[in-house]
């Protein structure tokens, strides 16, 4: 974010303690002493107007990254993002673009209750003129950020709570970017194709691990971007292994996997050596407080693993 | 009370569904056929096992089922539904009582029979190859139907590793690469034709027989002429007091059996470790019947006289022409003649019909110039042809057995005994 700050002067920030507090989790932190006042941005808690003013902003030239504290939280901007950003470009024959980016924390495990650990994606995904990423790993996050901030569209830009400190990974100090629609095969395999995106990513890395001493050699996709998807890399994974298991935190029905799982019926049906499965949080309202009932919300690398063996054998 | 496929022999680890002959709602008596199952060579009619009303089939027609697996349910008269007797027990019960427990099409299928080959033929220790139970209706996913289909892999043939039995797509692969199966699909110019059970039976056997037999061959020249003329004369009157016609083929079968009872190594097979000798002479014939290749078995062949024979043949072709054969009249051989005679062959190298020692031709009976004490005489001549497995015999044994046979069909005339 810094360095596309420093870049570029349309980029600015808005948000809820973006400025001196530096971001609830520290996002943005001294970028208000590097940048100033009129580019790191403190609001009221009014997200609607979060996103209204970088909406008007982007239509009007500039670059906005929006951070919607907790994505929970994401609700009023719906009618800003859905039915004015998602179409402007649309609506006018591509004469307005609105290139906001809307970075939330996202996701479950963190104790954070039934307001502060909701999957949001599933609701951004559907509506064509979106963008909506979801990196798994620093280097995604990164190169996937100076991507969605250069890009001329409206990004969703998922970072999940649990990965900013549970994951550490290598990035490298020089200019790179990741791009947007393309997955990533994390963990090439041969029997069962594991598709999946955020903190997930990182569990379905370790079962696979795992299971390599059964015998079961699974793959391991990463979408990054959930929207566009990138059907392609899914595709070709499950042409190849006959077996996909999708894995997501988001609750089950009407998540992003049954879109994987709907585009690798319609395209490599024909291939396929088992039913399509998808591993995902259940049904239930919102994410409980409790730990127990957490624990058992959440998917982890037992839960997955069993799941991939289930559908290896099959 | 469920019904399920019984189990008819050791050997026999699947049936395929014929024909249903009741649906559901119809009410059936006790032994009323309900099923015509194809196993092996055989088909048979399946009996209700008690008398009620039919709820479900759940085997459809041509659906391969292990033995063992429920193919419809039924509603036993004054019980609950759900509730009757175990079907194998009431099954074992019939095939006490029932007498003779084999019946043509009637027949009654007994769990824990006698071991019957896929030709007929009984072999206690014979390896027998068995398919993947468990797996019901044999569903295939899409990958599997498509890998089978670029490649012209018969999916009924793989053994599935999956959960149930199920056939996955790394068992196709592994078959593939196996290189076993023709790797071709139609082309333009070719049709593709689906291979029939028995078809697919006689593949198998076939294969069995050049991939775990070694087969040698050889042939001698019977001079059958006294049997020929001894045959035209009293044919008609034969046909006219028996029914059937008097055919070369009992005179044959008559010499053959009298020669394996001085040749007993023929009548045998080979056992891994041992040679398994047989004591009876059941001598199995091969008959060209409309489905296929058949061989029916005339038990205990040494026991009957020519017109005994002549008789049997008649009676075993007609029932494997009309599909009527039991599991009794294909089971148990020892022996096989084929009479390629009737196909106009002069010389034919037939393969051992597994796991019989060896397997004997009767070809045709062609008028030829001779030499006889250095006069040329015409003599009607039939070759005779042997193919043996060589681990159990070797030429001597096999010249001699059909110098025997020779021997006694060249003493026949008419003072022969019919």
């Amino acid at each position: 974010m810094r360095e596309e700050l420093a870049r570029d002067e349309r980029v600015f920030v808005i948000g809820e303690d973006v400025g001196r507090r530096g971001g609830v989790f520290l996002a943005t932190d001294g970028f208000i002493d590097e940048f100033g006042e009129d580019r790191i941005i403190d609001t009221p808690l009014a997200e609607s107007s979060i996103a209204g003013i970088a909406l008007g902003a982007a239509m009007n030239g500039m670059r906005p990254i929006c951070e919607i504290q907790f994505a929970d939280f994401i609700w009023p901007t719906f009618n800003q993002l859905l039915g004015e950003a998602a179409r402007a470009r649309y609506g006018t024959e591509g004469k307005i673009s609105v290139p906001l980016v809307a970075r939330t924390p996202y996701g479950g495990g963190v104790r954070g209750g039934l307001y502060h650990s909701q999957s949001v994606e599933a609701f951004f995904s559907h509506s064509p003129g979106l963008k909506v990423v979801a990196p798994a790993t620093p280097y995604d996050a990164k190169g996937l950020l100076k991507s969605a901030v250069r890009d001329d569209d409206p990004v969703i830009f998922l970072e999940h709570k649990r990965t900013y400190r549970l994951v550490r990974g290598e990035v490298p100090d020089e200019e790179y970017t990741v791009p947007l629609g393309e997955a990533e095969v994390k963990i090439k395999g041969e029997h069962i194709s594991v598709i999946t995106y955020g903190l997930m990513v990182h569990h379905c890395i370790e079962a696979a691990r795992s299971l390599a001493g059964e015998g079961i050699s699974a793959e391991v996709v990463d979408l990054r971007t959930l929207a566009p998807m990138d059907r392609g890399t899914v595709v070709s994974s499950v042409k190849k292994t006959g077996k996909a298991l999708i894995v997501h935190e988001d609750t089950k029905t009407g998540g992003v996997g049954g879109e994987v799982s709907a585009v690798i019926a319609e395209e490599a049906f024909d291939y396929l050596d088992g039913p399509v499965v998808r591993l995902a949080g259940p049904d239930v309202p919102a994410m409980p407080f409790s730990p127990p009932l957490e624990a058992k919300f959440m998917l982890d690398t037992d839960k997955i693993a069993e799941a991939i063996r289930k559908l290896a054998d099959y | 009370m469920k019904i399920e496929l019984p189990q008819v022999g050791e050997s026999v680890t699947e049936g395929i569904i014929g024909r249903w002959l009741v649906s559901p709602g119809d009410r059936v008596e006790k032994y009323d056929p309900l099923v015509e199952v194809i196993t092996d060579k055989v088909n048979l009619e399946m009996p209700s096992p008690a008398t009620g009303t039919m709820s479900k089939i759940i085997a459809e027609e041509g659906e391969t089922v292990p033995m063992g697996a429920v193919i419809a349910e039924m509603e036993v008269e004054g019980e609950e539904p759900g509730v009757g007797p175990d079907l194998n027990a009431s099954l074992q019960k019939t095939a006490e009582v029932a007498e003779p427990p084999v019946i043509d099409r009637m027949g009654v299928l007994i769990k824990n029979m006698a071991p019957v080959g896929p030709t007929g033929s009984g072999g206690p220790s014979a390896p027998i190859e068995t398919e993947g139970g468990g797996d019901r209706g044999r569903r295939y996913s899409p990958a599997v139907r498509r890998l089978a289909e670029q490649h012209g892999v018969d999916l009924a043939l793989i053994t599935g590793t999956g959960i149930g039995g199920r056939v996955t797509r790394a068992d196709v692969q592994a078959s593939i690469d196996s290189g076993a199966r023709p790797v071709r699909s139609e082309g333009p110019d070719e049709a593709r034709v689906p291979l029939t059970p028995l078809r697919r039976m006689i593949a198998q056997n076939m294969v069995k027989s050049t991939t775990e037999i070694p087969q040698a061959w050889s042939s001698v020249e019977v001079d059958v002429t006294g049997i020929v003329t001894f045959r035209e004369a009293v044919k008609d009157e034969f046909r006219a007091r028996e029914g059937v016609n008097l055919t070369y083929l009992a005179f044959a079968l008559h010499a053959v059996a009298a020669a394996l009872k001085e040749n007993p190594l023929l009548n045998s097979s080979w056992d891994g470790d041992a040679i398994l000798i047989k004591h009876r002479t059941n001598i199995g014939v091969a008959v060209a019947a409309p489905v296929g290749l058949l061989v029916p078995v005339i038990h205990d062949a040494d026991k009957l006289t020519i017109t005994g024979l002549a008789l049997a043949v008649d009676s075993l072709s007609e029932k494997a022409r009309q599909g009527k054969l039991s599991l009794e009249n294909v089971q148990g051989g020892t022996f096989t003649v084929n009479n390629t005679g009737v196909l106009g062959s002069v010389v034919s190298r037939a393969l051992v019909n597994y796991p019989q020692a060896a397997i004997l031709t009767t070809e045709a009976i062609v008028k030829r110039p001779v030499v006889i004490d250095d006069a040329i005489a015409i003599r009607s001549i039939m070759n005779v042809g042997l193919t043996f497995d060589h681990r159990i015999v070797d030429g001597a044994e096999a010249s001699a057995f059909t110098g025997s046979v020779k021997r006694h069909m060249e003493a026949m005339d008419h003072n022969t005994r019919i």
